[in-house]
């Protein structure tokens, strides 16, 4: 038996053992999708360097690992979850934290905002707000080619749960902090589900943080529906130690007119990958996909991105940029899919990355899949190190070579930053990146792990 | 302030400068001229500092002390400022930013404390009133998406923020119309002084119309063919440079 069938077979094995624990609080609609989920994973395995969309991501290092638990909360982990505070003081939004991938508030787990927002916990939402779920729930997180969405459709059991109604539209954004902490080394998975009805607006930020320093993995879904000329932002920012591996699925579908953009900013994390899968459903839908990572020591960075022009006239574009030190290395894979009638399509796709070392790699792949005659569709991707006229331009006022090259990295993270719209978030990212950049520690204040 | 003397400088092991000697003095304007390809822009990556361009004779003192030794950052805090004839866009470095660093490691070196943020952005608009610069620019990324006017009026700006001693404006005039090509040399005019010098290099005569010099050099074939006062620019306008290329010619066959 190969290594890899015996990593799927001991989670198919947790699975099979832990169940009656997963599903006890879920509804039966979302036990429901976990048999076939299981076996599907089991089918298509834990993937590899063979599957075409991880060729450049080992995740044998994480998988390969005994983690000594699946998560299940206990009334401890709830308290500490509450202690936590973001440090973006001035950062004014509601707030969600997920610990181990569990809404932990006892009490409260469900609350409405403004003009009838909920959010919460899924599980609980899918007792509450069974037909909402019902609705939307396992229809978007459609990949039939990534096990790892199935094995969190089987055994993920909480996650957040956000519901916003037709025409309400939300000023202050939602912070989703998701907390990993243990004294073990654990796997932990979560599922969130966002619905943002016909001609509503929220911005929706979400921060990972690893607050301990065993080994952690998380393989987290989320799915996202935007309806008819709806306004979505989701801005996720990745702060994890060197030592924790976290694997993101972000599914948005998007229907006619609306706009939806994605900002992944990956800070700190010891493997990284980021899924995410654009579905423009309706005429006149806009899509942006941004992302941007900063890598050093043995980090890895992955991010793939799917955009899925089913409808005509829809725009879509993407950005990635990524700077990578010692012998990190990172990949991008982009994938433009244009559906036969989706003519009118215009789809643009670019990432440009800087190798600091000899040692760094960058691997980047575009895919442009065109089966509609009238499209406007680009790509372009670089691997270089920093413009030589740019920085004898910086070094001709004044400014020392050191000083010079920081400037020249930072206004090349600038250009992803500067699409964050909330803007103490936005100074905060440039300050971050500024700080991580100059090598210096720029894990938020609260994380106690001095990795690295 | 300026003495060079006997340069030569290579690019790719091709000789480019082949023997320059040139003396600028506190409170000069010296215009150097010449047909493309004679080396100007070469010379003026010389005294920047840039690295392509490797001296292999000669000496550049410069109030005293050995230029070819000094870093380009460390000249541009001794008071040289070059104008590009190419600026360099960088997106996502504000022009905030840039001058603001750039400004306070100048005052550093000068052993001053660095500027405030109020009194920095007092300075920024004071200079670009007098520079005629559009307030709008200053709040841009350096040089992104400017015209080629826009540009130049950029590195006339950065010239009034940063106060150099020697001032090298390399083809500052190029690609400019005449209002754009005014507003470029009615900032310099403004900004002279009597302690600091300015080398204009220049393929045109249009630019002295408004900056005038006091010496004129023809620079030929990587060599200095001709010095005189601001009349040789009138002349080299009337004449063309197939004139000096000539008396080069002939005088070195006698």
């Amino acid at each position: 038996m190969n290594n890899q069938s015996e990593r799927s077979a001991r989670y198919y094995k947790i699975y099979k053992e832990n169940i009656k624990r997963i599903s006890e609080n879920s509804s039966p609609y979302i036990n429901g999708f976990r048999e076939a989920a299981i076996e599907k994973f089991n089918l298509l395995g834990i993937p590899t360097r063979k599957d075409e969309t991880y060729r450049y991501t080992n995740l044998d290092t994480f998988f390969g690992h005994e983690f000594k638990s699946y998560f299940m909360p206990v009334a401890s982990d709830f308290a500490r979850a509450e202690e936590f505070r973001c440090d973006v003081t001035d950062l004014d939004a509601h707030g969600v934290v997920l610990l181990n991938g569990f809404y932990p508030t006892i009490n409260d787990k469900l609350r409405e905002l403004p003009g009838g927002i909920w959010i919460g916990s899924l599980n609980e939402a899918s007792k509450k707000f069974a037909d909402k779920v019902e609705e939307h729930y396992g229809k978007y997180a459609v990949n039939d080619s990534d096990g790892l969405v199935h094995l969190n459709t089987a055994m993920a059991s909480d996650g957040v749960f956000i519901y916003v109604p037709e025409g309400v539209i939300l000023k202050k954004p939602i912070q989703i902090v998701n907390l990993v902490h243990s004294e073990e080394d654990i796997f932990n998975q979560h599922r969130n589900l966002i619905i943002v009805e016909k001609n509503a607006e929220i911005t929706l930020i979400v921060c990972d943080h690893t607050l301990s320093p065993q080994k952690f993995l998380t393989n987290g879904v989320t799915e996202v529906y935007v309806g008819e000329n709806s306004h979505f932002d989701i801005i996720r920012v990745q702060n994890e130690h060197n030592n924790a591996g976290k694997i993101t699925h972000t599914f948005i579908h998007q229907e006619r007119n609306s706009n939806a953009s994605s900002n992944n900013i990956t800070l700190h994390g010891g493997l990284v990958r980021n899924s995410t899968h654009h579905y423009l459903g309706g005429e006149g839908a806009e899509s942006y996909s941004y992302g941007l990572y900063l890598a050093d020591k043995f980090q890895h960075i992955d991010n793939y991105v799917n955009v899925d022009h089913a409808f005509p006239n829809c725009t879509s574009n993407q950005l990635f940029k990524g700077v990578l030190d010692d012998m990190a290395t990172g990949a991008f894979n982009g994938r433009i899919y244009v559906h036969k009638d989706a003519q009118g399509t215009m789809a643009y796709q670019k990432n440009n990355n800087i190798l600091l070392t000899d040692d760094a790699k960058m691997d980047t792949k575009p895919q442009l899949e065109i089966y509609a005659d009238d499209v406007k569709c680009s790509h372009g991707a670089t691997v270089g190190q920093l413009d030589n006229d740019a920085l004898f331009y910086l070094q001709s006022r004044g400014i020392n070579k050191r000083e010079a090259r920081l400037m020249l990295m930072f206004g090349f993270a600038h250009e992803v930053i500067q699409n964050i719209k909330v803007e103490p978030l936005r100074e905060r990212m440039d300050n971050l990146v500024m700080q991580r950049l100059r090598g210096e520690l720029s894990r938020c204040a609260s994380c106690m792990v001095k990795c690295g | 302030m300026l003495v060079i003397k006997n340069l030569k400088a290579s690019i790719d092991g091709k000789t480019i400068i082949k023997g320059i000697s040139l003396e600028v003095k506190a409170g000069e304007i010296h215009a150097i001229m010449g047909p493309n390809g004679s080396g100007k822009s070469t010379l003026a990556a010389v005294l920047a500092g840039r690295e392509f361009a490797r001296v292999t004779e000669g000496t550049v003192t410069y109030f005293g002390k050995n230029l070819l030794e000094m870093s380009a950052e460390d000249r541009a805090k001794e008071g040289i400022f070059l104008g590009f004839q190419y600026p360099i866009e960088i997106p996502g470095v504000s022009m905030v930013n840039f001058m603001k660093t750039a400004v306070n490691e100048q005052r550093k070196h000068r052993g001053l404390e660095p500027l405030s943020s109020s009194d920095f952005l007092k300075m920024m608009r004071e200079k670009k009133e007098l520079v005629e610069i559009d307030s709008k620019l200053a709040n841009r990324s350096v040089n992104e998406g400017f015209s080629g006017g826009e540009k130049k009026k950029n590195e006339i700006f950065q010239m009034a923020m940063l106060e150099p001693r020697l001032a090298i404006l390399d083809e500052t005039d190029s690609g400019l119309d005449i209002d754009a090509l005014r507003i470029v040399a009615n900032g310099v005019n403004r900004l002279k002084r009597p302690d600091n010098s300015v080398i204009v290099i220049t393929h045109y005569q249009r630019l002295l119309d408004y900056i005038i010099p006091d010496v004129v050099h023809v620079l030929y074939d990587g060599r200095i063919v001709k010095t005189a006062g601001k009349e040789l620019a009138l002349e080299l306008e009337e004449k063309g440079y197939d004139w000096i290329k000539k008396d080069v010619i002939e005088n070195s066959m006698t």
